[in-house]
């Protein structure tokens, strides 16, 4: 471990500022992720300010209906909290498939949008990363990559973002609140992560000092239900093999305002605007759901290892929206 | 006045168990003897070469450092007879992650640092770490583990197979498996005017001891090993691990104690695993499912550092009648880390393989798989011809089938839906031998009533402490309170390892003979004298004997399990076991020992996996994330019995082991339930959902 400043910031504006002026600095939220990329000497900051305790803390209606969390709110209160439970289900299915219930307790909405993907060569300083150390690399590419992308990767890197919470927000249409040196600013979570094309070392589009202060979800329009279901190796907890989260809204048969997002299959919670298109005016049936998956999942571009994830995918996706039209 | 139950076979609360959930027990590394250094090894990053350059002049400026350590300074060591022991004696690289240098410093932070920033050359050659059926280097060994032989043929088998009316053939892999204990491998050593004193996190600390005591040149007087507590092993700390060594080269080096806890990230490579095995088993039998042919044909690897053959094809040689017998082991030495013991080496895995081929037999005889194992059950042991000292497999599998329900089962695979999940139920055997070692053990009378029982058992999680107390209140006539145990240290009567699951029946012996001496010495004395009064035993003449019986615990395991027709996730719903291990001396313990068996099979049927990365050379699952091990929400129902066995050829408890049979069968017996749920029969462990979800149709 190298040696490192911590300071413990107790305003948005204090922590700004004291970021800048370090470029090697790190915003620091439940720890649960950096702290062991340091110890793996993956991140090597010099200077962590602590954002944990920011009065960033709240669950807010906003006057639109929606609802506002702030960047520091825990993991598990976010699962637990009655509105997100009752008007945003998707989000707390995500959550709670997520992580074990220690770290869920520890974990940040903000901290959670900003984890890092779990590819072992990411996490091995002995073998080339690209995303690590740009220009070394990408051996999971024909290595062990069982678990990494099958849509949008790049030649120099097939990792996978392993959030399920972000999966639920990009379904969701959720917007991520930004606060920087540059002032204020705010990103839909769908443009917040980026595909690795030829620079995979850049998971999100955040600029340097940027702190996240909290993330906006939309009013949840009545007639609509949500979900999340995930496929992982261990029911008590794993990172998933592929996730689906949807919002859909059924009158009459037919399918009238659809949203659909993948975790497990890219770089990026993958919203799947193809099979939305295939889904909006559709009738409600499975049929739909099948022609609406496979639209979204001909792009995909499998790995030796890790073909799986397309059907897994597909029946994820026909099962949750099948489930959800069931209960309109 | 009433007597209390005689203490053995009593449901005895393990003795440190307070002090174990309160966090006062402490461990090998909780221990911080005064200027005590910090040791970090330094992990080879190729996978076969020379170490041509260790930068050592550049970490040593860094804050704190004390010393490196390698091969070019390192204290020269005899030759260990485990050469995983040889570390820094010279610059041989076998596999990715082999030790290849060590630093010191005062704190573990700084010898952390250094470690990282340690500037290693190497000359990298070509290496070849894929286990394949047919690969060149396959050769015949001379024995697998244990001494045993590795290949024994009976009758004819290559003309009775084809010969037989019906014919199973299949081939079975699993993956490497890693043993994974929640204490990883750890050692705080020091020197002390010549003499060495180690405490260390073992299965075994006497033959810790005599390991440091020969390397090092040392008498065995001379050295002190202390495993008081240890978070358990599997297997993995059977053997001296190189932490110790290294310890007490570090401390030899610098003058100081030396702490070193091996980061779990480099645990895969240095500290044993279950080696992959590719099994073909041939079934052939009549009609009426008598087998009249059977092979178990087992190829696995080993590393070039040393030969360790994972005795896979042993059960068979143990289970079925067979009149026409091959089993055979062919083991090639790659460029990987040393395989070891890891829970029922052998068993383990061989009864995943054999016990599938069972059920695939039951399956192509139309007969049930309860029946089929009944109609096989022996008289003698197939492959000595000796008669068992007792064999219930038979009551096992009718008592397991009677509470488990199997009568209700309908053979027929694929049928039962609950929504999107498929149902199907499974049965498999389960048999670990019964192992036995001299051990030696002192019992003292105090004049207060109180005893003192001195052997060197290690208690890695089984409560060793208290069953050895209950056997020596037992033989005393004394309340269990009025007993004292010391264990853990090798100044202690000298005793074997926990491993082999053998440790209770070992020591328990020695503790049994000493206590009937010191009774019967007491019996000639009015009254316990005051300096008190002690008796020595020594099994060695006992165990020497050998046994004109086959002594085996049986056991039969039943799962029900779910396949998701949508994601191909495998769960057990339910898992139970029926065992016959002889005499239960503890049912609180000994439940404890079933039941975290069959959790582990449930790791090895669904979840645990460690993967060969082949360009390389290591195993890509570095920690507990990657690497599956079953927790809470991944083990149901699950129970365990045992059927009261009295067997009175084994010793004088009647016990036999109990720590392994459990995870023996329970891989077989989720994956014949997987395929009595979903029709397909998969022959590759773990069944993970990328292998399972190609088979399944979703409701829809």
């Amino acid at each position: 471990m190298k040696p490192f400043a911590y300071f413990r910031a107790e305003s948005a504006d204090e922590a700004i500022g004291a970021f800048a002026g370090h470029p090697r600095a790190q915003y620091l939220g439940g720890g649960t992720n950096l702290v062991d990329l340091m110890k793996l000497g993956v991140a090597a900051p010099d200077f962590l300010i602590d954002v944990s305790r920011l009065p960033l803390d709240g669950i807010d209606e906003t006057p639109d209906g929606g609802l506002h969390i702030g960047a520091t709110v825990r993991n598990s209160d976010l699962a637990a909290h009655p509105a997100v439970r009752t008007r945003y289900a998707a989000l707390s299915q995500a959550l709670l498939s997520g992580a074990s219930g220690q770290l869920r307790n520890t974990a940040t909405t903000g901290g959670n949008l900003l984890q890092r993907t779990r590819c072992t060569y990411f996490q091995d300083v002995s073998k080339p990363c690209n995303k690590r150390e740009p220009g070394t690399g990408c051996p999971a590419r024909e290595g062990v990559h069982r678990d990494l992308a099958v849509l949008g990767h790049s030649a120099h890197c097939v990792a996978t973002h392993p959030s399920d919470m972000a999966v639920a927000l990009a379904a969701l249409d959720a917007a991520v609140h930004l606060h920087g040196p540059q002032g204020a600013r705010t990103v839909a979570v769908t443009d917040f992560h980026r595909l690795p094309g030829d620079r995979p070392d850049q998971d999100t589009v955040i600029r340097p000092g940027e702190l996240i202060t909290g993330v906006t979800l939309p009013p949840a329009l009545p007639g609509t239900r949500c979900g999340y279901r995930k496929a992982r190796d261990r029911a008590s907890y794993a990172f998933a093999l592929a996730s689906v989260a949807a919002v859909l809204r059924v009158e009459g048969g037919v399918v009238r305002d659809a949203a659909l997002a993948f975790g497990g299959l890219a770089h990026v919670p993958w919203r799947a605007r193809a099979a939305e298109e295939v889904l909006r005016g559709a009738p409600a049936t499975e049929e739909t759901y099948a022609r609406a998956a496979d639209a979204e999942l001909a792009a995909a571009e499998p790995l030796r290892d890790n073909g799986f994830k397309v059907p897994l995918a597909r029946n994820l996706a026909i099962s949750v929206l099948a489930e959800l039209a069931s209960r309109t | 006045m009433t007597h209390p139950p005689p203490p053995l076979g009593t449901p005895a609360v393990r003795s440190e168990a307070r002090d174990k959930v309160t966090g006062a027990a402490r461990y090998a590394v909780e221990h911080t003897p005064p200027g005590c250094a910090y040791a970090v090894p330094v992990p080879a990053t190729v996978a076969r070469g020379r170490v041509t350059a260790v930068h050592a002049e550049e970490v040593l400026a860094l804050p704190g450092v004390h010393a490196v350590l390698s091969h070019e300074n390192a204290p020269r060591l005899k030759e260990p007879d485990d050469p995983t022991l040889a570390v820094l004696q010279n610059d041989r690289v076998p596999h990715r992650g082999w030790y290849v240098a060590l630093v010191v410093a005062d704190t573990p932070e700084n010898a952390s640092a250094a470690a990282e920033a340690l500037r290693v050359e190497y000359a990298a050659e070509e290496h070849d770490v894929r286990l394949t059926a047919d690969h060149p280097g396959l050769y015949t060994p001379q024995e697998a583990n244990s001494e045993v032989p590795a290949v024994r043929e009976r009758g004819d088998f290559d003309a009775a197979y084809p010969a037989a009316a019906v014919r199973v053939d299949a081939t079975y892999t699993m993956s490497a498996l890693h043993n994974h204990p929640m204490e990883p491998h750890a050692s705080t050593a020091w020197w002390d005017d010549g003499h060495l004193t180690a405490r260390d996190s073992s299965q075994g600390s006497t033959k810790v001891r005599d390991t440091l005591a020969q390397v090092f040149g040392l008498e065995q007087g001379q050295v002190t090993v202390v495993s008081e507590h240890v978070g358990g092993g599997f297997g993995s700390k059977g053997t001296p691990r190189p932490q110790v060594v290294l310890a007490a080269m570090a401390a030899r080096h610098t003058g100081r104690p030396v702490k070193l806890a091996l980061p779990r990230r480099q645990l895969a490579a240095v500290v044993g695993h279950r080696a992959p095995t590719v099994q073909r088993v041939r079934l052939g039998a009549g009609a009426d499912g008598v087998i009249t042919a059977l092979a178990h044909e087992v190829v696995t690897q080993t590393s070039t550092v040393k030969e360790f053959v994972e005795q896979a094809a042993v059960p068979a040689r143990v289970m079925y009648t067979s009149p026409h017998s091959r089993t055979s082991h062919q083991v090639v030495a790659l460029d990987v880390p040393s395989p070891s013991w890891m829970r029922a080496p052998g068993e383990a895995s061989g009864m995943y393989a054999l016990e599938s081929a069972m059920d695939e037999l039951a399956v192509a005889t139309g007969l049930d798989p309860v029946e089929l194992r009944l109609r096989n059950d022996p008289d003698t042991e197939p492959d000595s011809g000796k008669p068992f000292s007792s064999r219930h497999l038979a009551e096992c599998l009718r008592d397991g089938a009677r509470r488990f329900g199997w009568d209700r089962r309908d053979p027929r695979p694929g049928i039962r839906r609950e929504g999107d999940l498929l149902l199907g139920t499974g049965v498999a055997a389960a048999t670990y031998p019964v192992l036995i070692s001299p051990s030696a053990a002192t019992a003292h009378a105090a004049p207060d009533g109180t005893y003192v029982i001195r052997v060197n058992a290690t208690d890695i999680g089984t409560g060793a402490r208290t069953v050895l107390a209950q056997i020596a209140a037992d033989v005393l006539g004394a309340p269990l309170e009025s007993v004292r145990v010391e264990i853990g240290s090798s100044d202690l009567p000298a005793a074997p390892l926990a491993g082999g699951s053998s440790g209770t029946a070992s020591w328990g012996w020695s503790v049994h003979k000493a206590c009937a001496l010191l009774a019967e010495r007491l019996e000639r004395y009015d009254g316990v004298p005051a300096e008190g009064l002690t008796a020595a035993a020594d099994t060695e003449p006992e165990v020497a004997e050998d046994s004109p019986y086959a002594r085996h615990a049986f056991g039969a395991q039943f799962a029900e399990v779910q396949a998701d027709t949508v994601t191909g996730e495998v769960r057990v719903r339910r898992l139970l076991g029926v065992y016959a291990a002889g005499r239960i001396l503890n049912p609180r313990t000994a439940r404890s020992q079933f039941i975290g068996a069959m959790a582990m099979g449930i790791g090895m049927a669904l979840t645990e996996e460690s993967t060969m990365d082949p360009a390389f050379g290591d195993f890509a699952e570095h920690d507990l994330a990657s690497y599956h091990v079953p927790s809470c929400a991944d083990v149901p129902a699950i129970e365990a019995y045992w059927i009261d066995e009295d067997d009175p050829h084994l010793n004088p408890m009647g016990s036999k082991g109990i720590g392994e049979i459990g995870i023996v069968g329970t891989a077989a017996a989720i994956a014949n339930a997987v395929h009595h749920a979903t029709g397909a029969r998969l022959r590759d462990l773990p069944l993970t959902p990328d292998k399972v979800l190609p088979y399944l149709d979703p409701a829809s």
